[in-house]
């Protein structure tokens, strides 16, 4: 690297760029923190191997289709749980404390500014998203044998709106909420709701209309039913995509503008 | 030559108080320059002005020739920040701090020697959360000065430290002007100030009252003196009081205590020296920084 040639002798070691570094540090902190690891990697695939354990998710979810396992239609809610657990419960009250303990207020007297910081949390968060969705394919495809998405573009698609959504709104909590534990109030009491509508407890087949309806435009919903779409071979129904494109859009947006600093 | 800090006419306002108001002074290169004030002064709102962490609502703040407004990414390259509390994560080591903070700098120092420089070497390992106050203060002074900064503020230092943890850090900071840097102060020990700073800014209710050298400071409060001391031979009293600088003249048991006013320290050793006359025991109370600062804020009190 020429750029060393001009540098100080002192500093003989490659200077890093400083987003680079604070991911690398965001992410030793996020597995130093454990609580992220475990909630958003590893409880998404223990569920996984559990109900695939268990012969009756085995069985199709409707005669009518007996290519579609109440396995297979897990799958994409398990991502979804992954997405909110990082998104709701990591997020939040990392960010919101990272306000209340000063890290951002010292990070505004350097020249790398906090911005930074936010990014970097949000890259580590995303890549986690990454990293869980392809254990989890992984895992089901070898250990149970589900395929993997037919419509894989629009899986994508799906996935990435359903992951920025997600982050948003939990950057929108960190925005508001004041304190680091109010932010983990706030995104605890927000995730179960949401969880219900992406059907976890109930799948959004099995709900009755108005419950459908609703969920369909709830963020986990709206991803939960575009990526089981998009498993089964078509491509994501439009008003999924566009509700998900909104929350993608709008989540960011009025965070970035509510952001309280201090 | 230009200054390190030049602010002029200064003016801060918050929703229902002015925090700041028509404050104005100049730091020179290489000093320690202390702003000191009770609580709610206006201190912080005008170092975090120079900071540019507030934007000021009226006149203008230079930094090394830079607007902390306006030419913010050049000011942070310059300018090493203590923040009054300032945390780090929880889970972070003291070693990963320091080399992340490295990263943000052009041309930063040597973390490692920074470490050690401050005592902090042995704690490289240490995640934040179970560091002591006084490490973490250093910390912070380290995480200021990795940027190689020419000018550094300083903000209640030494807030929360026992009193070795405090005069530890005062010898980082004569260090550091030792190095080079001008240092801004701002703290509410007295002590601090008179020992650390080549002049002193006095403020109050947003306004500097008093700006000196301590001494300086010191002298200008007309305050009583007090001698005490054990004569080691007897002494007579009208010996002291006579002399017009005595006021006041006790006895308790052995010892025996004058007060008076301005060079009653000569005169009183004078007349004993001449009369052969051995003061065991000798202590001099004179006026120090905080007498002088009890003083101003007692006049300012009673002006409003």
């Amino acid at each position: 690297m020429t750029a060393e040639v001009a540098a100080p002798a002192r500093a003989a070691r490659p200077r890093r760029t400083p987003l680079r570094t604070l991911t690398l540090t965001e992410l030793t902190l996020f597995v130093r923190e454990r609580a992220g690891l475990f909630w958003g990697i590893g409880f998404p695939v223990v569920l996984l191997i559990i109900f695939g354990a268990i012969p009756a998710f085995r069985k199709p979810v409707t005669a009518a289709d007996p290519h579609v396992s109440v396995l297979d239609s897990y799958v994409p809610i398990l991502l979804a749980f992954s997405l909110a657990m990082i998104a709701l419960n990591v997020v939040p009250p990392v960010l919101a404390g990272y306000r209340e303990k000063g890290v951002l207020r010292r990070m505004a007297t350097t020249p790398v500014g906090p911005v930074r910081v936010i990014a970097a949390q949000l890259i580590v968060d995303a890549a986690m998203t990454a990293v869980t969705m392809i254990v989890v394919l992984v895992v089901a495809r070898v250990a149970y044998g589900v395929a993997f998405p037919r419509q894989a573009a629009g899986f994508a698609v799906a996935l990435v709106l359903g992951a920025v959504a997600l982050l948003g709104l939990g950057l929108l909590l960190a925005a508001v909420v004041p304190t680091g534990r109010g932010a983990n109030a706030a995104g605890a009491i927000l995730f179960f709701p949401m969880m219900f509508f992406a059907g976890l407890w109930l799948p959004i087949a099995a709900m009755p209309s108005v419950l459908r309806h609703v969920s369909h435009v709830t963020p986990l919903g709206a991803a939960v039913q575009a990526m089981t779409d998009a498993w089964q071979g078509q491509w994501p129904h439009p008003l999924q995509l566009v509700a998900l494109a909104c929350y993608a859009v709008a989540f960011p947006v009025v965070a970035a503008r509510l952001f309280r600093w201090e | 030559m230009q200054a390190a800090i030049e602010v002029e006419h200064l003016h801060k306002r918050y929703a229902h108080t002015v925090a700041v108001r028509d404050l104005s002074f100049r730091v020179e290169r290489g000093e320690i320059f202390g702003i000191v004030g009770p609580n709610g002064a206006g201190k912080t709102t005008t170092v975090e002005c120079i900071e540019g962490l507030r934007s000021p609502d009226g006149g203008h703040i230079s930094v090394l020739g830079l607007d902390p407004g306006r030419d913010r990414a050049e000011l942070r390259e310059v300018l090493g920040v203590q923040l009054q509390s300032a945390d780090l994560p929880d889970k972070l080591r003291v070693g990963e701090a320091l080399r992340l903070y490295s990263s943000f700098y052009s041309r930063p120092a040597d973390w490692r020697d920074l470490l050690e420089a401050l005592g902090l070497t042995e704690k490289e390992k240490t995640p934040f959360s179970r560091l002591s106050g006084g490490q973490r203060q250093r910390l912070s002074i380290a995480l200021a000065l990795v940027g190689q900064p020419e000018v550094v503020v300083l903000d209640e230092l030494t807030t929360g430290l026992d009193p070795q943890a405090r005069r530890d850090t005062w010898a980082i900071v004569e260090d550091m002007r030792a190095r080079g840097a001008t240092v801004l102060l701002v703290t509410h020990f007295m002590e601090e100030a008179e020992r650390l700073c080549d002049r002193v800014a006095v403020v109050d209710a947003g306004r500097i009252v008093a700006l000196d050298t301590p001494a300086a400071l010191a002298a200008a409060v007309d305050a009583e003196q007090r001698i005490s001391f054990r004569p080691a031979t007897p002494l007579d009293d009208r010996l002291l009081t006579d002399l017009h600088e005595v006021t006041g003249l006790q006895r308790h048991g052995e010892t025996v205590i004058v007060t008076g006013t301005g060079n009653v320290v000569n005169a009183v050793t004078s007349v004993l020296a001449t009369h052969g006359i051995v003061a065991r025991q000798l202590r001099v109370d004179q006026a120090n920084l905080e007498d002088a600062f009890v003083a101003m804020m007692k006049r300012n009190d009673d002006d409003r």
